[in-house]
């Protein structure tokens, strides 16, 4: 795996032009995370429309390497506007995925996500690529049970 | 100094570095301040103990017995005079992590008898009003243990802090430390900064008003010809592993009377000189600190790594590292975007940290690992410093005897190469 296999092209991408970076309101939950083994942190927020069965917004902010930057703004131009039955199943997949140690073959329906199977042969950078999507996720949980 | 070995002539020694990395790159292992790399004669040393003189230390009267007492005794003594030290002031833990461990919660057990009516130093006695002081620029295992004793104590942490230009600000000692202090700790080389403290200045302050002054010699011992009892220091810890010894041992040193004093913390068989059902008494130092079947071929394979030191010589070690740290740092501020996070007046004894304008310390290390080259990339179990520089998490190289210039060119190449794949 090269770098540039790595770093695949939309990766740099979103890391030089993040989406849904800011934090805005309203917002129905937020949840703050932190990488620990190297200080990175991520904080996400998730607004729900009124039924609690769509995203209406994403919004994060924080610092940390191109990976967790990327794969976090992924996530929020993926997941705003989608179900949050479907933000659920795409991160199972990508749970999946970036447990795969590049085994696994990636689910199309990841879209740009794909891009992080390169770095799921890295053990040590999978935390990175996860970090937005356990917080959003834990945010997402937070505002759904509180309904 | 002119230095009577070369870097390329002791590579063999160590096997690990004729390895080559998953690009194919050969292995250019900058993260000696993590771990040291060992040389054959310190496997060699562990492999003769199992080999020939394996039996329990200490125990039993059997032939076996008495060879492993003798080499487990004979390192000690040969470590202990690697840093100018006694063996009877030279205590076996498992770590420097716990070494620091144990100091604090010898502070703590003394804290607890007191307060049971049983007599105890004074010094070790902690309560509300006193005070324990360390610096912003603690590697965790030397500011948590007296977080967790001041909030067992009533005692009050306090701490130097750092500029954010990576200056450590001795000075503020001054209003600190007051009759109260009882605790001064600090590391000798800070594992971030690459730089020496003032420790004297430390020292100075500690014994001024009676408080127990401690030192993390982590960084120093491995790297500079160090004389535990001409630093000033009550109580010294340091890592086998980080001075090309094996994983599993630490040292804890104390001077004879402050040994003495010092409360046992980890208790059970080796360190007693009398049981009852009762109460029972322990040994002197070290033994009294020692208790179980101690890490003997661990013990062994230090001593042969303190020998190969001594026999490169540590003044010509020190010149050999620190000539590499300064290249590395004088020509990394040189490279564009590239700032050096140490101190201006400090310049480093081995490690050597920095940060690239714009891109994440992670993504460096990802491309320098992809040539091959072994760096730390985090906040080095450093976080308060992080925060005290202003930055998140940095790049550190960090050098030893069988690194080399190119080594140090080839880190330069490969952080221009990130900076440009990045930006
Ligand atoms: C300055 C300093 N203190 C303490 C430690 C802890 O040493 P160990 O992990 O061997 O217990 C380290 C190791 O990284 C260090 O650099």
């Amino acid at each position: 795996m090269s770098i540039e296999g790595m770093y695949q092209e939309v990766i740099l991408d979103h890391h030089r032009n993040p989406v849904g970076k800011g934090l805005r309101e309203p917002f129905a939950a937020q949840a703050h995370h932190i990488n620990t083994s190297c200080g990175d942190e991520l904080t996400v927020r998730v607004a729900l429309d009124a039924a609690g069965e769509s995203i209406t917004d994403i919004s994060w902010d924080g610092q940390g390497c191109a990976i967790s930057m990327a794969s976090m703004s992924i996530l929020a131009e993926s997941a705003t506007a989608g179900s949050v039955a479907a933000e659920r199943e795409l991160h199972a997949k990508f749970l999946e995925l970036m447990h795969g140690r590049g085994e696994v073959s990636a689910d199309p329906a990841l879209g740009e996500a794909v891009a992080f199977g390169g770095v799921a042969q890295f053990p040590a950078r999978v935390k990175c690529a996860l970090l937005g999507w356990m917080a959003a996720a834990d945010a997402l949980d937070q505002a759904t049970s509180q309904r | 100094m002119t230095v009577a070995w070369t870097a390329q002539g002791i590579r063999e020694d160590f096997p690990i570095l004729g390895r080559t990395m998953r690009s194919g790159a050969p292995l250019v292992y900058l993260d000696s301040a993590a771990t040291s790399q060992k040389p054959l004669q310190v496997l060699h040393a562990e492999r003769d103990f199992y080999e020939r003189h394996n039996a329990a230390a200490h125990r039993g009267s059997h032939q076996l017995a008495e060879e492993a007492t003798e080499a487990f005794e004979v390192a000690r003594s040969t470590i202990a005079a690697f840093v100018g030290a006694a063996a009877s002031q030279t205590v076996f833990t498992r770590s420097a992590t716990d070494s620091l461990n144990m100091v604090a919660h010898a502070f703590a057990a003394a804290t607890m008898l007191h307060a049971r009516g049983r007599e105890q130093d004074s010094r070790f006695v902690l309560g509300e009003g006193d005070s324990i002081v360390v610096t912003e620029a603690e590697h965790h295992a030397n500011l948590v243990p007296w977080q967790e004793l001041a909030a067992k104590t009533g005692a009050e942490l306090r701490w130097v802090g750092v500029d954010p230009d990576g200056r450590i600000r001795t000075e503020d000692l001054a209003s600190l430390v007051d009759a109260r202090t009882k605790v001064i700790s600090c590391a000798h080389v800070s594992n971030v900064l690459g730089g020496t403290l003032d420790i004297a200045a430390f020292a100075a302050a500690a014994r001024a008003v009676g408080a127990l002054f401690i030192l993390d010699a982590c960084q120093s011992v491995p790297h500079l010809p160090v004389r535990l009892p001409d630093t000033g220091a009550d109580l010294a810890v340091f890592s086998a592993h980080k001075m090309l010894g094996p994983t599993g041992l630490g040292v804890l040193w104390g001077r004879d009377e402050v040994l003495a004093a010092m409360p046992v913390v980890d208790t059970g068989g080796s360190m007693i000189s009398h049981v009852t059902m009762q109460e029972s008494t322990y040994l002197p130092a070290p033994a009294k600190f020692e208790p179980g079947v101690p890490s003997m071929a661990q013990a062994v394979g230090t001593a042969a790594a303190a020998d190969y030191l001594t026999s490169l010589g540590m003044p010509s070690v020190h010149a050999h590292v620190s000539a590499l740290a300064a290249r590395a740092a004088d020509a990394l501020a040189q490279l564009p975007g590239v700032r050096v996070q140490a101190a201006p007046d400090a310049p480093p004894v081995s490690a050597v940290s920095f940060t690239v304008d714009g891109v994440h310390p992670h993504d460096i290390g990802q491309v320098l690992d992809d040539d091959g080259i072994a760096v730390r990339v985090g906040h080095h179990c450093a976080w308060p410093l992080m925060r005290a520089l202003g930055v998140p998490a940095t790049v550190r190289a960090s050098f030893s005897v069988y690194n080399t210039e190119s080594e140090v060119d080839a880190l330069l190449v490969s952080v221009e190469r990130a900076r440009r794949f990045f930006t």
